[in-house]
């Protein structure tokens, strides 16, 4: 319990999971928004956006994401000197680093997405999709109107799966820099390795507090909202 | 028929289970008492020139000789090295998987709750690495508004924001090698560890001419020996060793040949350092 405390005195851990849900939140919405894209693509009828949402799903979801990582804050950021801040703001390492930190979770984390989404197109019936057509609907309204709605309800399961994939990889963000837990615990490692298994306890204990009510509430989310066929 | 399959699956998975143990549990013969002769396995960094570096077969730097040394003068006729982490230092010579560990293990009081120095062998200092022709950083206190960095979990960076520049912005990465890489690009203006650290990177063949070392060294960084909790024997006789390779000329040959070769040099009122006496 002292080790405990020694911890929780000497590390804002509370700062360091706000940064985990910070970067959850924000890579989650772009992934999200991404993803759905890619789905969109992937079901239309154009053979150019067929082909891009497939490369895009084939090519970003075998990519290691510490290596999507590395590359936006070594071949983008510093090489490139594309900057997603002010250069001259007086936080501009910690901010460009968390935003660019967001760009790669969120273009990793689009792939499963729009697998997730593309996989709830498939539960709608085809049915449902020439019914629009018979009244007349064109594509994007058939897709955001009727089958997008009912696909959504059927790919809340995978989505969670994926936030919950999501919150747990925000450690690759330590190796840039971020202040996140990851980051935190190597600085505990460093300076106080003589508390290894109370660090050990916070670690896990954070992730699993973040992740579990993730879980439930998106097998109950499903199970509420499962279309009855 | 039907359980003999269930008892011979939950065989197989217990088999499995036990397989990476089983591992472990081979690999804890690290050598026998000094003076006895044959092997002994020693922990030591492999990424990190100047110090403690693999080069395909070859190990090179300034802690890999000191080791070599003192391992000779133990008795021991062969030496084995194994890669030893900054995180996993204390757990490898907790299990017994090395006799002594040469990687840069400034000693503190923290560490010194889990293992046993010798030493310290060698008196590192906190400084600051920037390009060449820079001239406005002249040491930590002029860091205001620039942009420094330094490994995650790492003592140094936290020194220089607490103690000398809260104006300055850190960027942290995982190795050493990526700060030492962003300064080369121009996107931060510092890099900031041990001295003698700084100096491996900077006499790279790739850096060479482009990276200076600030040259005014703000901290004390003791390295020692770390050895098994409570081995004091061991520990008298590693001591005994860096005592005689100070006295022989073979600490400074060593240093030159390493770490020198970069044109670092060391305060020599504490280098070659007395080591403390055992406890």
């Amino acid at each position: 319990m002292d080790a405990l405390r020694t911890l929780l005195e000497e590390y804002n851990v509370l700062a360091a999971f706000w940064m985990t849900i910070k970067l959850t939140f924000f890579g989650a919405i772009g992934a999200f928004i991404i993803g759905t894209v890619i789905a969109i693509m992937r079901v239309s009828p154009v053979k150019v956006f067929q082909t891009f949402g497939l490369a895009y799903v084939t090519l970003v979801r075998n990519t290691p994401l510490t290596l999507l990582v590395f590359f936006a804050a070594f071949g983008l950021a510093i090489t490139l000197q594309i900057n997603l801040a002010p250069p001259d703001s007086p936080t501009f390492i910690v901010d460009n680093n968390f935003r660019w930190g967001v760009v790669a979770l969120a273009v990793y984390h689009a792939a499963f997405v729009a697998e997730a989404i593309r996989s709830g197109i498939n539960t709608v019936p085809l049915g449902q999709a020439e019914a629009a057509r018979a009244i007349g609907l064109p594509f994007l309204p058939t897709v955001t109107t009727i089958v997008l709605p009912q696909a959504f309800r059927g790919a809340i399961a995978p989505l969670g799966n994926t936030l919950i994939a999501l919150t747990k990889n925000t450690t690759v963000l330590a190796t840039i820099g971020v202040a996140e837990p990851a980051l935190m615990m190597r600085n505990m490692l460093e300076f106080n390795i003589s508390l290894l298994y109370a660090i050990f306890f916070i670690m896990a204990a954070g992730f699993v507090i973040l992740t579990l009510p993730t879980g439930l509430f998106f097998t109950w989310w499903s199970r509420k909202l499962a279309v009855q066929r | 028929m039907r359980s003999s399959k269930r008892i011979l699956a939950i065989g197989a998975g217990l088999l499995l289970a036990a397989l990476p143990l089983a591992a472990c549990g081979g690999d804890s013969d690290t050598g026998g008492e000094p003076g006895s002769g044959g092997k002994v396995v020693i922990g030591i960094k492999y990424d990190q020139p100047g110090l403690g570096l693999k080069e395909g077969d070859d190990y090179t730097g300034f802690d890999v000789e000191v080791a070599k040394y003192v391992a000779k003068d133990l008795g021991y006729t062969d030496v084995e090295f194994k890669e030893s982490p900054s995180a996993q230092r204390e757990t490898l010579l907790q299990s017994d998987q090395v006799k002594m560990i040469f990687a840069t293990y400034s000693i503190t009081d923290d560490r010194a709750q889990k293992v046993s120095f010798a030493g310290p062998y060698l008196i590192a200092g906190q400084d600051l690495l920037v390009k060449a022709d820079n001239t406005d950083i002249t040491g930590p206190d002029s860091l205001n508004g620039k942009k420094l960095c330094s490994v995650t979990g790492s003592t140094s960076a936290k020194k220089i924001k607490d103690n000398y520049a809260s104006g300055v912005q850190l960027q942290e990465f995982d190795t050493y090698s990526k700060c030492v890489e962003a300064l080369n690009a121009g996107q931060i203006d510092a890099v900031t560890t041990d001295n003698v650290i700084l100096a491996g990177f900077a006499a790279q063949p790739q850096y060479q001419g482009k990276l200076k070392v600030v040259g005014k060294p703000f901290s004390e960084e003791r390295y020692g020996v770390g050895i098994k909790k409570g081995d004091t024997d061991l520990c008298g006789k590693i001591n005994a060793a860096l005592e005689k390779m100070e006295a022989d000329g073979a600490w400074q040959k060593a240093f030159d040949d390493t770490l020198g070769a970069s044109g670092l040099k060391v305060d020599p009122a504490i280098n070659p350092p007395k080591p403390d006496a055992c406890t």
